[in-house]
């Protein structure tokens, strides 16, 4: 084999701490190398048109470039050398920046170093056989899991593309927390009426398929072709007769459920519809509280259904959908501020959260949008708003802003003082982060035409003195403590990542940060793509947002999706497993370490067993080419003679 | 308060060394403090201070040596640990108001010599006697201030309930308590000079 080796200076990233003169001179003396020469930057035009031009000149067959990652400019390198008719597999890369020129000053080791990874690519480089890829046809239809803000979006838009969209929501209605919202800053427009015409929309658009009440059980298959298992959850109605008329609500005498769309500020019934605007607008049977369930008696729902729908024998049924790409829009948790002691740790009534403060001002509301305290229903006059509850503190492993606390506590206060124009209204904060468009003047109208007290410093502790809280807090501006008597005391909890978001991560293999917000594949050039190929994201399920950055999202997810069934092939990844049939001796061992069941047996005419891979399911993790005991079954471009080949080099 | 600091100019009153020296005798990295407050807030003694805790955390952060040495705070502070609690950087400021006191020392910059006079009396009892012998302490700490009256008439109704003992209490190892008292003052000595 004829190689070339290109030794990217990087500007000054590579040749500042590695003599890459000295690394191209050095890798003449390797085996089979007849073209080596270092290059300022390597992936520019220039520097790709110099690696086809020496191909041709030099009749090269196969090329290493030392440079970067080849998680940059692998793609790039391997589209210039097939430019230059090779095949685009006949090509290595020895990463001297992240892994050498980035990580040390000391010039003399990282030429070593460098010089080391040129020659276990040479080595790697002589083994390597041209691959080529199949081309498979694409599902276009969608998968989008979690019906909140940014998943309608996404949803509408696919369809409004004409795509088949399969929504699927863990709760029995879509909508999400916005649905939970009264309004929306910094415009103050009525949440359920911004969303509410998307939620019909979408129930009513006839190309998404939603499974309210339904959680995603697997997911097998590759981009492009998709299986998943989704399982319905047993709602014991059925909601093809169900008409949401609601009889059975009214009658049913189990009356302690949590209401846990009004985030248990009031109860709800044990079979019950969230709320007025649900989508589907259907009832659902908790069987924590059902009274058929507890004791075995009553039965009035099944009784009183004009329509027959109650099932108390239903079971939770699994479905399989086929899709061709996945856009995960599993929102956000609220914080638990039971942890805050100093606080109450969840023991004063009239300490809430964000969100309950929301549900209180909403008309749908328990109070019926009337502002009251939990504990006595009595109207408040002082209501103190403490912010940073559950962000920006490392003391409760939560180091992160969650970025939309300020805006909505500056909006509940506008909110409090239109209901009660006599109440006061304190917000004790640390800064005032307010980026958007329209956001600081936001905050300004509440301090300004409000009329809101913002206090610079946070509050110490919160205790109880009569029926009234003590909020005692520090004025850092003035240098003093200072102390403020509330009627109620709303936190501005912050933003966590959603309960099960790490179990949903592994079913589709994408990888989540350490507080189980999932990672885009570039914080700045990716931000909706994942590592995994075709599965997207979307909204606060990658990291706090607020409605406009998660609907942006749920747009871009969309698009994304939109070019990439543009296409009708996809060509698969030729790097997979292959079964060299002269060596397997039937074991089939590899079938049972397989993660992503991408390998059968077959028969042979002489009777003889032997594995099969499926290459457009397989992988190419290699847990398959560790197993098997006679080595008959290879990763391609992975070969065990080629990691060999380069850990002779390494050792020699 | 205090007399107020004018125009500081960061620059050139910024005592690097100072943070350093902090920062090593508190275990406690100063610059994680982000001004929150909630030190203040939570504090027993802020009324007292002349400079708030999270404002001595941040003159700590300025480099202002001189100006948090020689204040009133540090030697107030109760030690009761609120901040510490409820710090949300997780910095143990009760921990920082310790090391500025032993620096203050050091530096002979104390501001309130009665609370060092007690700290001393106190710790000298505990040396002689293996624990503190309060019938003592009172009126020694009482006549060494130069206020002999202080608290004088609560000493009756005290004595009368058993509270006080005449004589001081017998603590097994007590020469064992001696010895702490004069290996840290042998090893006070010895870094005195290493310093030199």
């Amino acid at each position: 084999m004829r190689i070339g080796v290109f030794v990217c200076q990087c500007g000054t990233n590579i040749a500042g701490t590695v003599d890459t003169e000295a690394v191209a001179r050095k890798a003449l003396e390797y085996a089979d190398v007849v073209y080596a020469t270092s290059y300022v930057y390597t992936c520019s035009e220039p520097g790709q048109q110099e690696i086809q031009r020496r191909i041709k000149e030099m009749d090269l067959q196969g090329v290493v470039v030392a440079a970067c990652s080849p998680r940059m400019h692998e793609p790039t390198f391997r589209r210039a050398v097939e430019r230059a008719g090779l095949n685009r597999y006949m090509f290595e890369m020895a990463n001297i920046r992240e892994h050498v020129s980035w990580i040390s000053t000391d010039k003399e080791a990282n030429t070593r170093k460098a010089m080391e990874l040129v020659h276990m690519a040479v080595a790697k480089l002589r083994f390597n056989q041209p691959l080529f890829s199949s081309k498979v046809p694409i599902n276009k239809r969608v998968l989008i899991i979690g019906a909140g803000v940014a998943g309608i979006q996404a949803a509408l838009d696919c369809s409004d593309g004409g795509l088949d969209v399969v929504l699927v929501e863990k709760n029995p209605s879509i909508g999400g927390k916005m649905a939970q919202l009264d309004k929306t800053f910094p415009t103050i427009d009525c949440s359920s009426c911004i969303l509410g015409p998307k939620m019909v929309d979408t129930a009513q658009k006839e190309n998404i398929t939603l499974y309210a009440c339904s959680e995603v059980e697997s997911v097998a298959g590759y981009v492009g072709n998709f299986k998943v298992q989704i399982r319905k959850k047993a709602t014991y109605v059925d909601w093809n007769a169900c008409t949401g008329c609601g009889e059975c609500v009214q009658k049913c005498p189990s009356r302690k459920a949590p209401d846990t769309f009004n985030e248990n500020l009031s109860n709800a019934r044990a079979i019950n519809i969230p709320f007025p605007q649900a989508i589907p607008k259907k009832a659902t049977i908790n069987r924590d509280y059902c009274l058929h369930f507890t004791r075995g008696k009553c039965g009035v729902c099944k009784k009183i259904c004009p329509v027959r729908a109650i099932d108390y024998d239903m079971q939770d049924e699994i479905v399989t959908e086929e899709v061709g790409a996945i856009i995960v829009a599993t929102g956000y948790d609220l914080f638990d501020h039971s942890v805050y002691g100093e606080y109450g740790g969840g023991r004063y009534p009239d300490v809430i959260s964000g969100l309950q403060y929301e549900r209180i001002l909403s008309a749908s509301g328990p109070f019926g949008g009337h502002i009251k305290r939990p504990s006595d229903g009595s109207e408040p006059k002082d209501i103190v708003f403490i912010a940073c509850v559950g962000s920006r503190d490392a003391s409760v492993g939560r180091p992160y802003c969650s970025g939309i606390c300020c805006m909505y506590i500056a909006k509940q206060a506008i909110l409090t003082k239109d209901h009660l124009p006599d109440s006061n209204c304190y917000v004790f904060y640390m800064d005032i982060r307010s980026p958007g468009k329209n956001y600081d003047e936001f905050v300004r109208r509440a301090q300004e035409e409000y009329g809101v007290q913002y206090i610079r410093g946070r509050v110490g502790k919160v205790y109880p003195r009569g029926d009234r809280l003590v909020v005692q807090g520090a004025d850092t501006l003035l240098g003093i403590q200072v102390e403020v008597e509330a009627d109620l005391v709303v936190l501005a909890t912050g933003v966590e990542a959603s309960s099960g978001a790490a179990e949903l991560a592994e079913k589709l293999r994408i990888s989540y940060d350490q507080y189980g917000f999932y990672m885009e594949s570039h914080p700045k050039l990716r931000p909706v793509e994942t590592n995994t190929a075709g599965v997207y994201l979307a909204g606060a399920c990658q990291g706090p947002k607020d409605i406009p950055a998660s609907v942006a999202q749920g747009s871009a997810a969309a698009a994304k999706i939109q070019a990439l069934f543009a296409r009708d092939v996809i060509e698969t990844d030729p790097q997979v497993a292959l079964v060299n049939e002269r060596t397997c001796v039937g074991c089939l061992k590899c079938i049972m370490v397989c993660p992503f069941g991408a390998i059968q047996s077959k028969t042979l005419r002489d009777g003889s067993i032997k594995a099969e891979v499926l290459a457009s399911v397989c992988q190419g993790c290699g847990l398959c080419n560790a197993t098997c005991p006679p080595k008959a079954i290879q990763l391609q471009h992975a070969t065990d003679n080629q990691i060999l080949a380069e850990l002779n080099t390494l050792c020699a | 308060m205090m007399e107020r600091l004018h125009t500081l100019a960061i620059q050139t009153t910024r005592n690097d060394e100072f943070i350093r020296e902090v920062e090593k005798a508190s275990g406690q990295h100063i610059s994680q403090c982000y001004q929150c407050g909630n030190c203040s807030a939570s504090c027993a003694y802020t009324y007292v201070y002349d400079y708030p805790v999270n404002q001595i955390m941040r003159l700590v952060q300025l480099g202002q040596k001189d100006v948090v040495l020689s204040s009133k705070s540090i030697w107030l502070c109760a030690t009761c640990q609120a901040c510490t609690t409820r710090c949300p950087c997780n910095i143990d400021v009760a921990k920082v108001m310790e090391s500025l006191r032993i620096l203050s020392r050091q530096d002979k910059k104390v501001s309130e010599h009665d609370i060092q006079l007690f700290y001393d009396e106190f710790l000298r009892l505990v040396k002689r006697f293996g624990r503190v012998f309060e019938t003592g302490l009172l009126p020694l700490f009482s006549v060494k201030a130069g206020k002999p009256f202080t608290d004088v008439d609560l000493a009756p109704r005290v004595l009368m309930k058993g509270k006080l003992g005449l004589l001081p209490h017998k603590v097994k190892g007590q020469r064992h308590v001696a010895e702490i008292f004069d290996r840290f003052e042998a090893y006070g000595k010895k870094s005195d000079r290493d310093k030199g």
